[in-house]
């Protein structure tokens, strides 16, 4: 068998050429995590060095220490961010999409407009909005051009808080939030399992640890507080919002518009044959098929809003608690507060975060793959 | 219907239209409440102050974009072409697990890459920069190969095996000569990710004439002292090589855009 020696030789030269990059990955991606994780069970700093074993100590300092306040806020923000975030980059980009996709004159001028803010670094955007949010120049003066009086919305530096709640209600909020989804899902299940499915055993065992968790006194423990401190939707919020949506919502519209080129015409023809107006073409066939787009879309805006960092540098700094985002926090903690320890909790709660996004999907993603 | 996309045309370009208006300006017409208007009489001198600020860090960018997008686009042709067509056991495993790497928040990796590139006396400066570009860039340029690579047929690559090609051969009279426009998506994505990126570089390089063109802007606009018609034409100047490149190449652009979504 001659013909065997090369074939296994290069099979061997492709691990190889591999080799390399696994270790790279291996190390920078996977070794380095532990690494952060293991500087977040200690109090390293940049005075004491490499620092003392201090256990959880950190992660129950954030939540529940007086003094980090702005990491809650942190979380407030983040969530109020990143829905309205979504909402603004789907909604704007559908209608885009839907609209270019009519085969109208101009369409690639239209699309060029649209995406070419993706080509920026969101330093430039948050420079330039900057100025546009300008309290008493920039879009406050907008309405000054038709005659109405100047726009009053202090943008990223107001201090207006709307849904204001108490820090140490939360707990019990999440609780019986998680009581209810519960509910809902063992009702689905019951009713999945009658129909004849099956449900994997390991899904049904995590979701019953979790709720136990829940229920008993996870959130309670993470919002104990010894003083009241009240959070809320930051207004200053929307200013992110827009400069982000600027920038982000051409790229949905991109995602979409190669979803609906996707969709066979026969499809839409079949709809029309049998009597459905335009709008119900929409309706009944494309939006349908758009929904695995819609998720890829809020997965790879939710990871992007809630890593996001260099647009909130560039508008307020460090020092705006109104837009501060835990990436921010984290590195104005490290390296610029020097607690290691701390700023490498919040980098793994941010990491947790971010995973409970990307891993499902990345495992979906590619086990569909596998079946083609 | 025609409406509507005007509309959204101008909101997308109202931020251009501030940018281009105020960077034309001297600072006397900036400073007063006239901000929406043309300017009185277009000056350079606002450009003339931001490239005499930041024209060391435009030339920092691009030592750091060419060889970190030109040496990670190789390394991601060469993984794309094993994991496409050289597949082994665990293979799509591994795949999976360095996509991971493209998702993380850098923030969780940043400490102990800040002491690494310490104790090899890396850190500080653009070459450091550069390896840390290359490295969590193996996910993308990878991924970007590995589905474009996906799309040529087997069969011509088992039609070279029969002629004698090996492992490089193969790559290197099948696959090479046919993978100009990967290149291109991957080069381009590269150049603007790298371009445009704030994280690393204003973790990693340290001093004023180091640091890329984001980290300067960034410094330029944060101190107070200077004017909002050269701040604006910094912004302008950053944005002008990435903005360029999405205006002549607009097409590949967007297929490395839409590639980021996994699936591509």
């Amino acid at each position: 068998m001659r013909q065997g020696e090369p074939l296994i030789s290069d099979r061997l030269k492709a691990v190889l050429i591999l080799i390399p990059s696994i270790i790279a990955i291996a190390i920078f991606v996977y070794g380095f995590i532990a690494w952060t994780g293991y500087t977040s069970l200690t109090n390293a700093s940049l005075a004491v060095g490499s620092g003392e074993y201090v256990g959880m100590d950190n992660y129950v300092d954030l939540f529940t220490g007086l003094r980090h306040e702005r990491f809650r806020t942190d979380l407030v923000n983040t969530f109020f961010f990143t829905a309205l975030f979504i909402g603004l980059c789907l909604s704007v980009g559908l209608l885009l999409a839907m609209l270019l996709d009519q085969h109208i004159k101009g369409e690639s001028f239209f699309r060029t407009i649209y995406l070419f803010p993706m080509a920026l670094s969101f330093v430039v955007t948050g420079v330039v909005w900057r100025w546009l949010y300008h309290p008493v120049q920039g879009l406050n003066a907008l309405p000054t051009l038709i005659g109405q009086p100047p726009g009053e919305f202090r943008w990223f530096i107001s201090q207006d808080r709307w849904f204001v709640f108490n820090w140490q209600d939360l707990g019990g909020y999440i609780s019986a939030f998680i009581f209810i989804i519960d509910i809902v899902l063992v009702a689905a299940l019951v009713y999945w399992n009658r129909r004849g499915g099956r449900l994997p055993g390991f899904i049904v065992a995590v979701m019953l640890l979790l709720s136990t968790w829940a229920l008993l006194e996870g959130p309670q423990q993470l919002t104990a507080l010894r003083r009241p401190e009240t959070h809320g939707f930051n207004l200053a919020i929307i200013a992110v919002v827009i400069a982000a949506g600027w920038q982000m919502s051409g790229y949905t519209m991109a995602m979409y518009l190669a979803g609906l080129r996707g969709i066979p015409e026969d499809l839409r023809e079949a709809a029309r044959v049998d009597g459905a107006s335009e709008w119900g073409v929409y309706r009944l066939v494309v939006l349908p098929l758009l929904q695995p787009i819609t998720l890829s879309a809020m997965i790879i805006l939710g990871h992007i809003s809630l890593k996001i960092f260099d647009l909130v540098y560039a508008l307020g700094g460090g020092d705006n608690p109104y837009i501060d985002m835990p990436g921010v926090n984290m590195f104005f903690t490290t390296f610029r507060g020097n607690a290691l320890g701390r700023g490498a909790a919040i980098a793994m709660i941010l990491l947790i975060m971010v995973a409970l996004v990307i891993v499902p999907y990345l495992r979906t993603s590619l086990r569909s793959e596998h079946e083609l | 219907m025609y409406a509507t996309l005007i509309f959204f045309a101008i909101l997308f370009l109202i931020p251009v239209y501030m940018v281009l208006v105020t960077s034309f300006k001297s600072f006397s017409q900036v400073s007063l409440s006239t901000m929406w208007n043309f300017p009185t009489e277009v000056t350079l001198d606002a450009f003339k102050e931001a490239l005499d600020k930041l024209l060391p860090n435009l030339l920092n960018s691009f030592a750091l974009v060419v060889p970190a997008t030109v040496i990670s686009a190789m390394i991601g042709s060469l993984n794309g072409y094993v994991l496409s067509k050289w597949k082994f056991r665990g293979s799509n495993l591994i795949f999976t697990l360095m996509l991971f790497g493209m998702f993380i928040p850098y923030q969780s990796i940043l400490i102990p890459l800040v002491q690494f590139l310490g104790s090899v006396g890396l850190y500080g400066g653009i070459p450091g920069l550069i390896l840390v570009h290359v490295i969590y860039g193996i996910p993308i340029t990878t991924l970007i190969f590995r589905n474009y690579y996906t799309e040529v047929p087997t069969e011509m690559l088992e039609a070279a095996a029969i002629d004698g090609a090996g492992f490089f051969g193969q790559y290197q009279h099948i696959i090479l000569p046919i993978s100009i426009p990967g290149f291109v998506v991957v080069i381009i994505w590269q150049v603007t990710q790298i371009w445009n990126e704030f994280l690393f570089a204003v973790t990693i390089v340290t001093g004023a004439d180091k640091v890329p063109i984001t980290v300067a802007l960034q410094n330029l606009a944060g101190s107070q002292v200077v004017e909002w018609n050269v701040q604006m034409a910094g912004a302008f100047l950053t944005a002008l090589p990435t903005l360029l490149v999405y205006i002549l190449l607009g097409r590949y652009f967007i297929r490395g855009l839409l590639a980021g979504s996994v699936k591509g």
